[in-house]
């Protein structure tokens, strides 16, 4: 990823500059003619024909056609799609083509470029560096200079790379049901801009999803100068609206806090999932990991009190199950233990049993002020945050470990009120123009709001929508407008800490998609000029003149854009809860439960439903794929006798939902969470119709849960596909955990287990070993936090195929690196609040590998820097490797995986990596083409491979650096010094395999924590 | 020997009163004249029936995958395995019967070593299908051989698979010389008592020409015991080779030593169980009552007993052993997961078949009784496939990491596969038992010659006796 | 078969064959035989009749040491191979195990042994006996098929130098034979 940081400011950028510079139009260079060749064909008017038979087709059918037939249109559509696509991806039409006359600077065939740029989701952004090979994005990696990540990266932005070449994407413009073009919308949009300025833009409204990008803002400032009467309603599914409005009410104006764990020594986690919920989490998970390092002198303690079990929770040292409606009890109870003025006096029989443990948490905190935050999740109602901040001002967090930064003025605070408002007004009929970008109301609005039949009013007579695919509202919009995805276009993100960063174009638009900004641009009468320009004239009137050419690039290069330093901002007023409603806090009525949402862990809110890598991701906790479950406590299971997979009938307000059960230790009891995202009907062929629909359930008053919630079991069975089926050890101890005390004290041994002696018959190394390198890894368990990014980056950089659901039914998903889960704790209590413990496994390259032995064709052998290799073209299928690997870490190819038909996805593949077929093993290759491409850099430069030059894709990927790789033989090398710490063990050590992957223990706070310390 | 026999009160191994001529010409009427009967046409309809199936269960495999049956991760072996290791273990009563048997000079051999040589045959046939089709690749199935192959790679010598190859094909290969140096006679019976010219060319062709010379018959004969001498040692050391495969292993429940000894008794058990399968009906619908008497039935179901007792033993041991190594992956699968896990009832199937039912056999009674004799083969026969069962699904379902356990259930195209072979092994059963004589002609007239001695100089006979009847 | 050729056409003769049905007696016709000086003669029976090779003074049988150098050849090549594809030929580190890992090199050594030995037994013996040889005049002799069925013959050959038609056909008269028949070329 370094590479990527190259000292000169003058080299060309991105490679759509370095094509317009480098290569005349006529002497068109071969290398990007591929995938320029695209926007050509759609001038010619080639590509034009073919999408629109194919889309014309699709409309005439998706018209007057009952929904499943139109689901399978959908994947006609989306394969004839497809095949246009290939005719603008791969064609080289006959004529102009000339070989390099020059090879444009920086491009070498096999050699990738990373360029800069940032993802954003939920007003908040992380900012990326992408690998392009010959103009082919492939590969994301967290950008090392970026705050938010600091080089590590979540799931989705892992994903994104999927989503850029998903064949599904909305490919052409769509206007009242048959294929337009953008020229024409172009024209419509003038003359919209026109009507509307003569009417101050009344009933001109535009929907948005958070906004982080100042260009976007900018612009839409300035359409509402000149249209004052236009409106601007931004709605995200999972907001920060309760956030905003505690600040309201408890400091009188919008903001947004953001915590910062590395300041503190005592974290209450008030249903906050701060280590997975939204960009921000990676911040957190990397101070916490930091945190919890065993060397620090008062490592972090984490306290968790929520619903439903999180990432979060699963990091506490002590995690407490409470109903959401109980966090205000317990926050109260803090509240008052902690002599918070205005604190509210709230029945806390609810909480009772948890009354001890709150005490002394009071008392902690108390001892730890100045070094303690609590943190207010939000999925939790406004009156808890206002509580939560006033719990920080009394703890001294406000401005240390709690910073809060003023919300976007512009931006509506409380989006779902903005919606409501919205749709009251097109009721109203006071709206004729509706115009989305990038949002789906139709599918992720709260369902009282009954958004679909406010966008039929017939007095919206222009309803357009920009959309990655042409969705749920898409279907309704009388203009559908491809958007270009964020690898395709120029933008910039703004991230929740006020980075900012750019986007830049990897490739130039697949789909001939347009962004927000062009949209925007042509209602502001800038018709056609090009996205770069647009950012480039924002950031002209932010960055000083003088040297903004300079800066421009750095920003480019760097991914970060050089502001300059902020004014401080003025101290936030002391909180106040004189103006709080406490709510009463109303028993839950027999047989009536509380219903929790939660958006998906790996398709968010719903936008990644056609990202089949993220569909497969085995949820964190559940493991569970291509399917979302109502989650209940094992407790509430016993008590109505139902079981997983169970299909229960929900019933909420009104509205009642079927749903598979999948009974979840640590639930609260008397709570069942529901994920947001699936039920798409229009997400594509990969995301249509699986899951159930969350959203149906969705009230604009309780977006995160509700009280009276029926749950009536029925007979029917929907299959989980579940990839971890057994949650306890069965007393085996795949995961040491120990305490800090017994780290920082006992030493050797203790934390460690009993070592067992291996002595062999057999020589150590039959052949000779390299002097130079020996590859190993080390993951350490006190870092891991679960999260799964691991096993998408390798994904992703692997060409790992997805299976599909029923593959893994039948336990047949390949991922190479696995993340496993154990409960552990006593008895039945255990499962209702167990501690969890993490572990993910790749291939441990053992050095005395069973799997080698068993080959009877040497497919897979060591090499001589202690790799164990799969040669995938030796491979006869005998699975004998799989059955003799204690860790299970091998792959079989059972059936025909990899899709080598889809043009798109031909695109996506990773030139380093092969390309299985049906019928071979295959497994976890410690990232050897990173290593060999190390090697081959060193040898050019005359060196040897650094001891931590080499960074795996999940070890880049890691948010809290679990992962290290390096080289054992150097002994300053970050993996030597972890495998020598007294922490260091290896999986399964006792048969002898001699693993180059090892572990470090686990640690706890021990005492207090749920189960005693355990030693080896 | 006879009249001691007769003291003994065991039926003889011959019925009396036949000749030379009457033991020649009613084994060797059966091909000949014998007219075709429904009986045969029936089972020969089952056969090829299910022939037609296993030809397109091969093709769908072929054509989708591996995929198709129910293997998974972790279970990556399933009714393939399961299979192959049933069909070896069956082969082998075959050579057992006609090699060690020979050595021993048990004359009861005699009238049942042809047939039970081509079930040998026909069951390694079947057999050998399932290694080369349970292969993700099985075009490529010649990679496991030595020759030279472009990538200068020969095979990884380390790999029980392929002592597997060079076992089961070393045996297949013995099996069929051995049997067709046996047919070599009676090809020649064949083609002299043929009446069709036809028949007669073919079976004469065969025959290589030949005519009984002494000097043939002495180094026939030379050869005929050494093969018989290499074939003992081979038949034990396949089944070792193939209880290697999983003895060889890592897994629990696999990586045990005492696989090899107790795969052999009870590959032995099962191929005798087949072996009484197949002739309780073939002597009765062929008249061989004669030739293959009481006395047979009643030799193999002592063996099957006592073979029986030994795989019981085996199973003790695994148990004994799991629990006094303390290993406590071992003490999981054999003390908890395998009598009370998800398999248990393939287990407790398993230990009823193969340990509770052939106790029955301690009944002179039973074992002399045919119809219940067949009966307990079919158990026996439906409780050694269910070991392999136990075997190889249990141990791979539950290792080492609970997170990785995942259970195993196989779809219609396992038992389409399975059935299919079953199919091929009657197809050819069939087929033998018309063209070919299932009772080994020279051998039996030499039995006559023997009994014929016997009666003429009893008192000599006796001092004999003791060495044959050991 | 023999019928056709039964009626000899042409002068030279094979040689004499007696028919008996009992093979003791067939043995001590031969030991007779043989005493009397016979050596060119050849007994045939449908099953290996014990003593008869002797009697025919046939000792020296092959079979055995050819099945010894067979199998010795086997195991040898079946082990040298695994060696020297395994040490020298194409050498990788196969779980950390020795290049010359002897003890998994048996089984294979084991079961090439074997091979080796069972394909010189057939082959060997077949050889020895010259078969496959689909014709010989002694299938010509009357009632020779049932060689292969309930009879037993001897065949003095007119090669041998003791041969004399009318004598030796007096002598097998003597042997009390089911009957004497020429056999012709």
């Amino acid at each position: 990823m370094m590479k990527s940081q190259n000292a000169d400011l003058d080299k060309p950028l991105t490679l759509t500059e370095l094509m317009r510079g480098a290569a005349a139009p006529e002497a068109e260079s071969t290398g990007p003619r591929y995938w320029r060749s695209l926007s050509e064909l759609a001038d010619d008017g080639s590509f034009g024909e073919m999408a629109s038979r194919a889309a014309a087709r699709a409309q005439a059918a998706i018209h007057g056609l009952d929904e499943p037939s139109r689901r399978k249109f959908m994947t006609l559509m989306g394969a004839s799609f497809a095949l246009a696509g290939v005719a603008g991806c791969g064609v080289q039409p006959v004529e102009k083509i000339v070989p390099y006359v020059e090879q444009p600077e920086l491009i070498v065939p096999g050699k990738p470029l990373f360029f800069a740029t940032a993802s954003s989701r939920g007003g908040d952004g992380v900012g990326l560096l992408v690998e392009s090979h010959m103009g082919r994005p492939i590969k994301i990696e967290g950008n090392p200079s970026h705050p938010t990540g600091k080089g590590a990266t979540d799931v989705f932005s892992q994903a994104e790379i999927l989503s850029l070449y998903d064949p599904d994407r909305s490919q052409v413009a769509v206007h009242d049901g048959g294929v337009d073009t953008w020229e024409r919308f172009l024209r419509f949009a003038v003359d919209l801009r026109a009507r509307k300025l003569g009417e101050k833009g009344r009933g001109l409204r535009i929907l948005t999803r958070s906004v982080c990008s100042p260009t976007v803002l900018d612009q839409i400032r300035r359409l509402r100068e000149q249209m004052p009467e236009a409106r601007w309603h931004s709605y995200e599914p999972v907001n920060r609206d309760a956030a905003r409005k505690g600040a309201e009410l408890a400091l009188g104006s919008p903001m947004e806090a953001s915590y910062h764990l590395e300041k503190a020594d005592v974290v209450v986690a008030l249903d906050a999932d701060l280590l997975g919920w939204g960009p921000a989490g990676l911040r957190h998970a990397r101070a916490f990991a930091d945190r919890r390092d065993p060397e620090a002198e008062s490592p972090l303690k984490l306290y968790a009190f929520e619903p439903t079990p999180s990432l979060t929770g699963a990091a506490a040292d002590v995690r407490v199950p409470v109903a959401a409606a109980d966090v205000l009890l317990v926050a109260a109870a803090l509240a008052k233990a902690l002599k918070v003025e205005g604190a509210p006096d709230l029945d806390a029989k609810r909480i009772e049993p948890h009354a001890a443990r709150i005490a002394a948490l009071a008392a902690e905190l108390e001892s730890k002020k100045g070094k303690a935050l609590v943190a207010v999740g939000d999925s939790q109602p406004a009156e808890v945050h206002a509580l939560g901040l006033a719990l920080n001002a009394a703890l001294g967090a406000i401005g240390e470990a709690v910073t809060l930064a003023p919300a976007d003025e512009l931006a509506p605070a409380d989006q779902t009120a903005s919606l409501v408002e919205l749709v009251r007004e097109i009721e109203a009929g006071a709206v004729d123009t509706v115009l989305v970008l990038g949002a789906n109301p139709v599918y992720e609005a709260p369902a009282d709001l009954k958004v679909a039949e406010a966008l039929r009013n017939e007095k919206v007579t222009a309803l357009i929508h920009l959309g990655l695919y042409n969705d749920e509202t898409g279907a309704l919009a009388h203009w559908h407008l491809p958007e270009a995805h964020f690898l395709e276009s120029w933008g910039d993100v703004r991230s929740a800490d006020g980075t900012v960063s750019l986007q830049q174009p990897l490739i130039e638009p697949l789909y001939q998609g347009r962004t927000a900004s062009d949209v925007l641009a042509a209602l502001l009468g800038q018709v056609g000029v090009p996205g770069r320009e647009l950012v480039r004239e924002y950031w002209k009137t932010r960055l000083p003149e003088e040297n903004f050419e300079a800066s421009w690039r750095q920003a480019l290069r760097d991914g970060v854009v050089p502001l300059p330093a902020a004014e401080p901002a003025p101290a936030p007023p002391a909180p106040k809860l004189d103006k709080v409603q406490w709510p009463a806090p109303a028993a839950p009525a027999d047989g009536e439960y509380e219903l929790v949402f939660r958006p998906d862990p790996t398709i968010w809110d719903g936008r990644y439903a056609n990202n089949g890598w993220l569909q497969e991701l085995p949820k964190p906790l559940t493991t569970l794929t291509w399917d979302n479950a109502a989650l209940v406590s094992p407790a509430l299971a016993r008590k109505l006798g139902i079981e997983d997979q169970q299909v229960v009938t929900l019933e909420f307000r009104s509205s009642t939902i079927k749903a598979p059960v999948l009974i979840a230790p640590g639930q609260a009891e008397g709570t069942v969470t529901v994920h947001l995202g699936y039920g798409r009907s229009r997400a594509g062929r990969v995301g249509n119709g699986i899951g159930f629909d969350a959203y149906k359930l969705r009230r604009a008053d309780a977006p995160w849960s509700g009280p009276g919630l029926k749950l009536i079991p029925t007979e029917g069975r929907i299959p989980l596909a579940i990839t971890q089926h057994h949650h306890d050890t069965k007393n085996r101890e795949p995961v040491k955990v120990s305490t800090f005390e017994a780290a920082r004290h006992h030493g050797e041994g203790e934390a460690h287990g009993h070592h067992h002696p291996d002595f062999s018959l057999y020589p150590d190394a039959p052949y000779k070993q390299s002097e130079d390198y020996a590859w190993g890894m080390a993951i350490d368990l006190n870092r891991c936090i679960g999260c799964g990014a691991c096993t998408i980056a390798c994904q992703a950089e692997n060409n790992i195929p997805i299976v599909g659901k029923d593959q893994v039914l039948n336990s047949r998903e390949m991922h190479w690196i696995r993340v496993d889960r154990y409960y552990e704790g006593e008895g039945a209590a255990s499962a209702d609040n167990p501690t969890t413990h993490f572990q993910p496994v790749p291939c441990m390259h053992c050095e005395k590998a069973p799997c080698e032995l068993v080959c009877p064709v040497e497919a897979t052998t060591h090499s001589d820097e202690g790799l164990n290799e799969m040669t995938y073209n030796r491979c006869v299928g005998t699975r004998y490797c799989g059955n003799n690997c204690p860790y299970k870490v091998r792959r079989f190819n059972f059936l025909q995986y990899t899709d080598n038909e889809t043009p798109g996805l031909q695109l996506l593949r990773n030139p380093d990596v092969t390309v299985r077929m049906r019928g071979v093993m295959e497994k976890c290759t410690y990232c050897v083409q990173r290593i060999n491409e190390a090697r081959q850099n060193a040898k050019v430069e005359g060196r040897k491979v650094g001891g931590d030059e080499v960074v795996t894709a999940c070890q880049a990927a890691c948010p809290t650096r679990a992962i290290v790789f390096g080289n054992l033989l150097d002994k300053e090398s970050s993996v030597s010094k972890l495998q020598a710490s007294h922490r260091n063990y290896a999986l399964l050590e006792e048969l002898g395999t001699k693993p180059r992957t090892t572990y470090l223990t686990k640690l706890t706070h021990g005492a207090e924590a749920h189960e005693e310390p355990r030693h080896g | 020997m006879a009249d001691h026999q007769h003291d003994d009160g065991r039926p003889p191994v011959l019925a009396p009163g036949h000749t030379y001529a009457t033991v020649t010409s009613t084994i060797s009427d059966i091909v000949l004249t014998r007219p075709l009967d429904w009986r045969w046409a029936v089972g020969m309809g089952i056969g090829s029936s299910l022939l037609l199936v296993f030809g397109a269960a091969v093709s769908m495999l072929l054509f989708k995958g591996v995929g198709i049956w129910g293997v998974n991760a972790p279970v990556m072996w399933g009714w393939a395995i399961i299979n192959f290791v049933w069909w070896v273990g069956i082969g082998h009563a075959g050579t057992l019967i006609s090699a060690i048997l020979l050595l021993l000079k048990q004359q009861w051999r005699t009238s049942i070593n042809r047939f039970a040589e081509a079930m040998t045959l026909f069951a390694v046939a079947c057999a050998g299908m399932f290694p080369l089709l349970h292969m993700g690749r099985p075009w490529k199935f010649f990679w496991m051989m030595p020759y030279p192959s472009t990538m200068a790679l020969l095979p990884q010598w380390r790999s029980p698979l392929v002592w597997d190859v060079f076992a089961v094909s070393t045996y297949a290969t013995v099996s069929a010389l051995f049997w067709y140096v046996g047919l070599i006679p009676d090809l020649a019976t064949l083609r002299d008592r043929a009446k069709n010219k036809w028949v007669a060319m073919i079976y004469g062709s065969l025959a290589l020409g030949w005519r009984g010379s002494a000097r043939h018959w002495s180094r026939y004969k030379s050869a005929y015991m050494l093969l018989a001498a290499l074939a003992t040692p081979l038949v034990v050391s396949v089944h070792t080779v193939v209880s290697l495969d999983f003895a060889a292993s890592v897994i629990p429940g696999w990586h045990a030593t005492i696989f090899p000894p107790y795969f052999v008794a009870g590959a032995i058990f099962s191929g005798f169980a087949m072996v009484v399968t197949l002739c309780v009906p073939l002597r009765a619908w062929y008249g061989l009552k004669d030739f293959i008497t009481i006395r047979h039935l009643d030799n193999m179901a002592k063996i099957i007993l006592a073979t029986g007792m030994i795989v019981g033993y085996g199973y003790a041991m695994e148990f004994f052993i799991a629990w006094y190594s303390g290993n406590p992956y071992e003490e999981f699968l054999l003390l908890d997961a395998r009598p009370f896990g998800t398999y248990s009832n393939a287990y407790r199937c398993m230990i009823l078949c193969n340990v509770g039912i052939p106790q029955l056999l301690w009944v002179p009674a039973i074992r002399r009784n045919p119809v219940l004799l067949w009966i307990i083969s079919i158990f026996v026969n439906i409780g050694m496939w269910l070991e392999r069962y136990v075997i190889v699904v249990t141990s791979l379902s539950q290792d080492f990491l609970p997170s990785s356990w995942a259970d195993y259930n196989p779809t219609i195209w396992d038992v389409a596969t399975f059935l299919g072979t079953i199919g091929l092994f009657t197809f050819l059963l069939f087929l033998f038992v018309r063209v070919l004589p299932a009772i080994a002609v020279a051998e039996m007239r030499e039995l006559v010659h023997e009994k014929h001695h016997e009666h003429a100089a009893a008192g000599a006979a006796v001092a004999e006796a003791h060495g044959e009847n050991r | 078969m023999s019928g056709a050729h039964a009626t000899p056409e042409t002068p030279e003769v094979y040689g004499l064959m007696a028919e008996f049905d009992d093979p003791d007696r067939l043995v001590e016709v031969t030991r007779d035989a043989y005493g009397r000086g016979f050596r060119q003669m050849e007994a045939y029976t449908p099953f290996p009749v014990e003593g008869l090779d002797h009697a025919l003074g046939y000792h020296r049988n092959k079979v055995p040491r050819t099945v010894f150098a067979g199998a010795l050849i086997g195991g040898l090549s079946g082990f040298l191979l695994q060696c020297w594809s395994a040490m020298y030929y194409y050498p990788h580190n196969i779980a950390g195990k020795p290049l010359y890992s002897w003890p998994a090199f048996i089984p294979i050594t084991f079961e090439t042994t074997v091979l080796g030995g069972a394909l010189s037994a057939v082959f060997g013996m077949l050889f020895f006996n010259g078969l496959p040889k689909l014709y010989h005049p002694v299938f010509n002799a009357p009632a020779f098929a049932l060689a292969s069925d309930d009879r037993f013959f001897l065949c003095i050959q007119s090669r041998d130098p003791l041969f004399d038609p009318a004598e030796t056909l007096a002598f097998l008269e003597t042997c009390g034979p089911r009957s004497v028949s020429v056999v012709p070329y």
